[in-house]
């Protein structure tokens, strides 16, 4: 079961080394990680997908909390979770297939950030799930590059971690 | 004041008496600045891994935490096994390694090696200090963090330019604050009444003790609890000693090496209530099978080792000794366990009065640790090596009150003649013991400088059985074909190796000569070797 961890760190050199570390060391499998600085300049948030059972996901927490750097750490629940990833999507267009991918970044809600005679290249900011098909729609064209952040995200509702 | 100065002053304000090191060209300043400082004493190791091992000792009989320092590159790799060594069984240790100039760093330059990288997976914390004027900040938060919560080697690594750069101010900050650190020490109450509701309800319960009770300082706890409730005692190998051998609750080292008594008590007891022990492989060896046969609890300072290897019915997290007393004031019942005691009573003494083989020519280490025991002082402190000869020492050497220091989570060969030199740096009046094998003896022998150095009182026992024994054993049952890749050929004559550093020897290969030759070892009024006959075919299961 695919579960995120939110993770509030002090953003300092050498402590994403010790996360990706931590998590090599005891056989955890990431599915994604995506760090950004946050309101705070002195902390950074990392987003980390797991893709592990619940007794897997306790001890990665404990794991993480072991680490003197990081400040706290919460599994979201998915139905109190808004999560989203950004994709960066370069496809093959020609004036016969331009307005067809036109369609289905209109459907998407995607967005058109660079064009050439020969490519579009497409933004999307959406769940995994959704760039998971607005992926599989533009394959049929040839899809000459992709970008994507890993997920991001925050509880619902006015609390915070 | 420049940076190697303030972090000789931050060491000396921290307490430290003394540093194990090995100096080198970007370790210099700091050592230099310690020349000015008469209070912290200075012990030169002849090789690295040492500096750690003797680090090890001396925190663990002082309670103080140990401090190594060495160079860059190799000197820094070198100590690698050391701080592994310290943090598979949470030793309080800073460890403090010169570093290239800061400037330089990245380029691979000579003698440059990322350390904290290095030893990220098996180190509690590291610094990589960039400006002098966090020198002070940095070794007060060091000091904290290996010595608080569940204890371990924290690294610090400064480069030689920070070392030789200039402070504005030495500012020593009087508390400590780490956000993202803030240990746990008193038990959740509503937990620690549910553990007593356990206890009530046993009939056969059972304490497995760990080293987490030592490093807690809550040995006499420990035995108020179980004597209070009437539980027996088994201990993992880092719990060696908290209950004397001949006190009528011990029942000895449980595990894949332990005593069958022990394992035989916690293969029935109805409630294991586990101390200061992370049930490791080696001591807990059917994790699942406990648990679904018996009632757990866990009592730990680490809440990560609570279902990390075993999930317990009532986790309990915090400081051992405050847990334990909180539970002693909150009263402990009696448990009905008369019947049990009894049963497990014969367990030992089957056990107790085993009896061991005898070959001519060779004595049996299991016949040796039995007549040691009885003639060592009270609070004797041995330190044990890796293989044969630890399993033999942990199993049948009889404990009074004083302490069994041995690397029970990594399995280092060549810790226990280091460690004893910590030992002896803390407490030089302390009798001490090494005992080793002549595998373990090989990778620290180059140590007994420091013995002959500082006239150390220390006595060591060594079994030659001129093969790695426990391998050797191991080699010798399927799937394996036989011995193979262990003679120990071309060892040197061990008495003629310590007669070149002036300490004396003697050999033993009789049983009937073993009391008179372990009086006239134990008598010497320095150091002194004694070497102990095995046959290579001795299995630690005889």
């Amino acid at each position: 079961m695919k579960q995120t961890i939110s993770v509030l760190v002090e953003n300092q050199a050498g402590v994403l080394n010790r996360i990706t570390g931590l998590f090599s060391r005891r056989a955890f499998n990431i599915d994604s990680l995506a760090v950004g600085v946050t309101d705070d300049p002195a902390i950074s948030r990392i987003t980390i997908i797991v893709d592990s059972g619940n007794s897997v996901v306790e001890q990665v927490e404990k794991q993480l909390n072991k680490l003197i750097e990081v400040i706290k750490v919460r599994t979201i629940p998915e139905d109190k979770m808004i999560g989203r990833e950004l994709v960066l999507l370069k496809v093959n267009a020609t004036n016969k297939t331009r307005q067809d991918i036109m369609t289905i970044c209109d459907i998407m809600g995607a967005k058109v950030t660079d064009i050439s005679p020969t490519s579009m290249t497409l933004e999307l900011s959406d769940t995994p799930d959704r760039i998971d098909t607005f992926e599989a729609m533009l394959r049929p064209f040839s899809i000459l590059e992709v970008a994507r952040t890993g997920m991001i995200a925050l509880q619902k509702g006015g609390g915070k971690i | 004041m420049n940076g190697a100065q303030a972090l000789i002053e931050s060491l000396r304000r921290e307490g430290v008496e003394r540093i194990f090191g090995y100096a080198g060209a970007t370790i210099c300043p700091a050592v230099d600045a310690l020349r000015e400082v008469p209070e912290i004493a200075y012990t030169l190791v002849r090789t690295e891994q040492n500096a750690g091992h003797m680090a090890s000792g001396y925190a663990r009989v002082s309670g103080k935490t140990g401090v190594c320092m060495v160079t860059s590159g190799p000197g820094a790799t070198n100590l690698i096994t050391g701080i592994a060594t310290a943090y598979l069984d949470s030793i309080p240790m800073v460890a403090i390694t010169g570093q290239v100039p800061s400037y330089l760093l990245g380029r691979d330059i000579f003698q440059e090696v990322d350390i904290t990288g290095a030893v990220a997976p098996f180190s509690k914390h590291s610094y990589l200090v960039k400006d002098a004027s966090q020198i002070p900040r940095v070794v007060r938060e060091a000091f904290h963090i290996a010595s608080t919560g569940r204890p371990g080697p924290v690294l610090i690594d400064i480069p030689i330019d920070i070392q030789e750069g200039r402070l504005e101010e030495f500012h020593w900050p009087e508390e400590v604050n780490i956000r993202g650190y803030k240990p746990s020490v008193r038990g959740n109450d509503l937990q620690i009444k549910r553990v007593a509701e356990a206890i009530a309800k046993a009939r056969q319960p059972l304490i497995c003790a760990g080293g987490g009770v030592w490093l807690a300082g809550a040995r006499e706890e420990l035995v108020e609890l179980a004597e209070t409730a009437r539980i027996p005692v088994v201990k993992t190998m880092m719990g060696i000693g908290l209950m004397p051998t001949n006190h009528p609750l011990n029942m000895g080292m449980v595990g894949a090496h332990g005593n069958h008594c022990a394992n035989q008590a916690l293969a029935k007891s109805d409630l294991l209530i586990m101390v200061g022990t992370r049930a490791a492989d080696r001591a807990i060896t059917a994790p699942d099978e406990i648990q679904r046969r018996m009632a757990t609890i866990h009592i730990d300072v680490d809440p990560a080792e609570i279902g990390k290897n075993m999930q317990a019915a009532v986790p309990l997290v915090g400081n051992v000794k405050v847990i334990l007393r909180q539970l002693l004031e909150g009263g402990v019942p009696v448990t009905d366990s008369a019947a049990w005691r009894e049963k497990l009573r014969d367990y030992r003494a089957a056990e107790l009065s085993r009896q061991f083989p005898r070959r001519e020519g060779y004595v049996f280490p299991g016949t040796v640790m039995r007549k040691l025991g009885g003639k060592l002082e009270d609070n004797a402190v041995v330190c044990v090596d890796v293989g044969q000869n630890q399993i033999f020492t942990c199993k049948y050497l009889p404990q009074k009150h004083g302490r069994l220091l041995t690397s029970g989570g990594l399995g280092t060969m060549g810790y226990a003649l280091p460690a004893a030199i910590g030992v002896k740096a803390a407490q030089p009046e302390r009798q001490t013991l090494v005992v080793c094998g002549d595998g373990s003896f090989q990778m620290a022998m180059n140590e007994l400088a420091a013995v002959a150095c500082a006239g150390m009182d220390l006595k060591i026992l060594l079994f030659r059985n001129n093969t790695l024994g426990l391998v050797h054993q191991i080699q010798s049952r399927a799937p394996y074909h036989g011995p193979f890749g262990v003679a120990l050929d071309g060892s040197p004559d061990f008495g003629k190796i310590a007669g070149a550093y002036g300490i004396p020897s003697l050999t033993v290969n009789d049983e009937d000569q073993l009391d008179g030759a372990i009086s006239r070892f134990l008598e010497e009024p320095g150091p002194c070797l004694m070497i102990c006959d095995v046959h290579p075919d001795v299995s630690t299961t005889d």
